[in-house]
C-alpha cells in the first residue's frame, strides 16, 4: 500500500490524536454541567484512538487497523445510542441532565 | 498467525449462544406484552446449559485467522462464566416473580448477549476480539443496570456506569492503538515476537501496556479505579449486582491473564509492580471502606473490590503457580459470592426489597436454615477453614510466597483480619441483635440456589482435586 502520510511523517498524527484523548477526557472530568457533553466526550476518545489506529496501520502498510477502526464506529454508534437511551430514562425519573445533580447515592 | 485452517467449529458454543440469544428475543416480542418473562428466562437457563455441554466438548485449537482460541483456559473461564450467568438468570426469575412490575423479559436476553461476550473475551487472540468482546459484554451491562426503568438509583446507577465504563473503554482501546503502533501486530502470538525481537521496548509500547491495565481494572473494580463500584452495585436491580459481580469480573480476570501472562508475558518484571500496588490497594481499601456500610449491597461492592485485590495477586506472582492460585480463587469467589446474592435476593418483607444489614437482625431465630447459611457464606468470605474461600485465599498466598512478595502475602494476612470484622458483624447481627419485623418466605429457587451454593462452599475440599489439576491444565495452556 502507497503510504499516504509519507511526506508528513506519523508524529503530527500521532500529536493530534493525542490532544484529542486529552480534550476527551478532560471533558469528562472538568465538565459539571451537561450530561450530553459528556456522551460528546467519549466520541472524542473514541475517535482519537481511531486516528492513530489508521496513521499506524497506514504507517506499518497492514490492514489490521483500519478493518478495527470499522469495528470501533459500529461499537461507538451503539454506545453512543445506548448512552442517549440511559440519558432519556434517568430525565424521566429525575427531571433534570445536570452532572450535579447525579449524586443520589454516596458514601 | 495460522491462516491455513479456519477452524470455525472452535466457537461453536459462542455461535449457539448468539443464535439462541435472538431467538429468545422474537420469542419474547411475539408474545403478550408483560408475560415474555417466564419462557424467556427458562430458555436463556436452557441455552446457558447447553452451552457448557458445548465448551466441554469443543475442540481446542486456534482459528478464524488467528483472532480466536481455544485452549484449556479458554474452557475453564467459560464455565465460570457460564455459572455465574446461570446463577443471575436464576436470581432474577425468583426477583421479579414476587414483584410483577420490574424487569421487562429483555433482562435475561441482555444477560446472555453480556455472557457471549465475556466468552469471546476468554477466547481473544487478538487485540480485536478482546476490544469487541469486552464492549458487547459492557453494552449490554449498562442496559441492565437502567434496566428499572421507574427506579431513580436504578437510572442513576446505568448513567454512572456508562460514563465511567465508556471512559475506561475508550483509555483501553488507546491504549491497543499504541501497542499495536509500536508492535505492528494486534495478534498475541505477533506480540511475543515483536517484544521478543525488541531489546529495549519502546516507551510507546509501554505506555499502551499501562493504558490497557488501566482499562481492565477498571472492568475488575480494583482500586484506584473502583469509584463507580459501590454506587453501580448499591442502584442496579439485585439480580443484575449479582450477575455484575460475576461474570464480567471473570471475563475480566481472563483477558488479563491473557495478556499479561501470555503476550507481556516475557516482560512481567516490568509490569510486576504495577499490579502489586494494584493488589495492594485493593485489598487494603476494600477492607477499611466496607466496615461503615449500613447497606448490604454496598457492603458487597467493597467485598468484591477486596476480593479482586487478593485473585490479583496470583496475577502478580507472574508464576505458572499464581495463574493456578488466581483460577481456584476464582472459583472459591464464584460459589460464595452467588450463595450471598441468593440470599440478599431473599430479603424481602411484605413484598418489598429490603437491603439494610439491620434488617437481618433476628433471622437467627426467624429463619434458623438461611442464617445458617448466610454465616457459612460471611465464614467462607473471612477465609475460615476448611470453607471454599479458605483454599482460595491460602493458594494465592503460597504463591506470591514462592515468588518472593513477601510484603504482599502480610498486607493481605492483615486486611483479611480488617474484613473479619466486617463479615462476622453480619453473623453477630443475624445471631444476637433484638428481633427486627420477620422477613417473607424465599422463593424455593433462591432456597435452591443458596442450599446449593452452601453446599458446594462447605464441602469445596472434596472437590479440590480435580479442581486444582483442571486448574493446573489451565494454567499450563496459558503458558504453553
Amino acid at each position: 500500500m502507497t503510504s499516504a502520510i509519507a511526506p508528513i511523517g506519523i508524529g503530527p498524527y500521532l500529536f493530534v490524536s493525542a490532544a484529542l484523548l486529552v480534550l476527551g477526557v478532560f471533558g469528562i472530568f472538568l465538565n459539571r454541567k451537561n450530561v450530553i457533553i459528556l456522551l460528546m466526550s467519549m466520541e472524542l476518545i473514541l475517535l482519537s484512538a481511531n486516528l492513530n489506529l489508521v496513521a499506524f496501520s497506514s504507517a506499518h502498510g497492514d490492514l489490521s487497523g483500519q478493518v478495527m477502526v470499522l469495528f470501533v464506529l459500529t461499537i461507538a454508534a451503539a454506545e453512543a445510542a445506548i448512552g442517549l437511551a440511559i440519558v432519556t430514562v434517568y430525565f424521566r425519573n429525575r427531571g433534570s441532565i445536570q452532572v450535579e445533580d447525579v449524586t443520589m447515592m454516596k458514601g | 498467525m495460522s491462516m491455513t485452517s479456519f477452524n470455525w467449529t472452535i466457537a461453536v458454543p459462542e455461535i449457539v449462544l448468539a443464535l439462541s440469544g435472538i431467538v429468545i428475543l422474537v420469542a419474547g416480542v411475539l408474545q403478550r406484552k408483560g408475560e415474555g418473562f417466564f419462557s424467556s428466562a427458562m430458555l436463556s437457563i436452557a441455552a446457558f446449559a447447553v452451552c457448557g455441554f458445548l465448551v466441554l466438548l469443543s475442540p481446542t485449537g486456534e482459528g478464524y485467522a488467528g483472532t480466536f482460541v481455544n485452549d484449556g483456559f479458554a474452557r475453564f473461564m467459560k464455565m465460570l462464566i457460564l455459572a455465574g450467568a446461570l446463577v443471575a438468570v436464576v436470581l432474577t426469575f425468583s426477583y421479579r416473580t414476587r414483584d410483577k412490575t420490574t424487569l421487562p423479559f429483555e433482562t435475561p436476553v441482555l444477560m446472555l448477549f453480556s455472557t457471549l461476550g465475556a466468552m469471546i473475551m476468554a477466547s481473544s487472540a487478538n487485540l480485536m476480539t478482546l476490544f469487541v468482546g469486552l464492549e458487547l459484554s459492557s453494552l449490554s451491562i449498562y442496559i441492565l443496570c437502567a434496566m428499572e426503568r421507574d427506579s431513580v438509583l436504578s437510572s442513576e446507577a446505568g448513567l454512572k456506569y456508562f460514563v465511567l465504563g465508556s471512559l475506561a473503554s475508550g483509555l483501553l482501546l488507546y491504549g491497543i492503538s499504541l501497542v499495536y503502533g509500536y508492535a505492528g501486530t494486534m495478534e498475541y502470538t505477533g506480540l511475543v515476537a515483536a517484544i521478543q525481537a525488541s531489546g529495549a521496548l519502546p516507551m510507546g509500547l509501554i505506555v499502551g501496556i499501562v493504558f490497557i491495565v488501566t482499562g481492565l481494572c477498571f472492568k475488575l473494580s480494583a482500586v484506584p479505579f473502583h469509584m463507580w463500584t459501590p454506587d453501580v452495585y448499591q442502584g442496579a436491580p439485585t439480580p443484575v449486582t449479582a450477575y455484575m459481580a460475576g461474570a464480567p469480573k471473570f471475563a475480566a480476570f481472563a483477558l488479563f491473564l491473557r495478556v499479561m501472562a501470555g503476550p507481556f508475558g516475557t516482560v512481567a518484571p516490568r509490569w510486576q509492580i504495577l499490579i502489586e500496588t494494584v493488589s495492594v490497594l485493593s485489598m487494603v481499601y476494600g477492607a477499611f471502606a466496607a466496615i461503615p456500610q449500613s447497606n448490604i449491597k454496598r457492603l458487597m461492592a467493597y467485598s468484591s473490590i477486596g476480593h479482586m485485590g487478593y485473585a490479583m495477586m496470583g496475577l502478580a506472582a507472574a508464576s505458572l503457580a499464581g495463574v493456578q492460585a488466581t483460577l481456584i480463587y476464582l472459583a472459591a469467589y464464584f460459589v460464595m459470592n452467588a450463595g450471598v446474592f441468593a440470599c440478599i435476593t431473599a430479603m424481602r418483607r411484605k413484598g418489598r426489597e429490603v437491603v439494610g444489614i439491620s434488617d437481618l437482625a433476628g433471622l437467627g431465630r426467624t429463619d434458623p436454615a438461611m442464617a445458617a447459611v448466610l454465616a457459612l457464606f460471611m465464614f467462607s468470605m473471612v477465609g475460615a477453614p476448611p470453607l471454599a474461600g479458605f483454599f482460595g485465599k491460602f493458594l494465592v498466598f503460597a504463591a506470591a510466597w514462592q515468588s518472593g512478595l513477601y510484603v504482599l502475602v502480610v498486607i493481605g494476612a492483615l486486611s483479611s483480619i480488617v474484613g473479619a470484622y466486617y463479615y462476622l458483624r453480619i453473623v453477630k447481627v443475624m445471631y444476637f441483635d433484638t428481633l427486627a419485623e420477620v422477613l417473607d418466605r424465599p422463593a424455593p429457587s433462591l432456597l435452591f440456589v443458596s442450599g446449593s451454593m452452601g453446599l458446594a462452599t462447605a464441602l469445596f475440599v472434596a472437590g479440590m482435586g480435580p479442581l486444582m489439576v483442571w486448574a493446573h491444565q489451565a494454567a499450563l495452556a496459558l503458558g504453553g
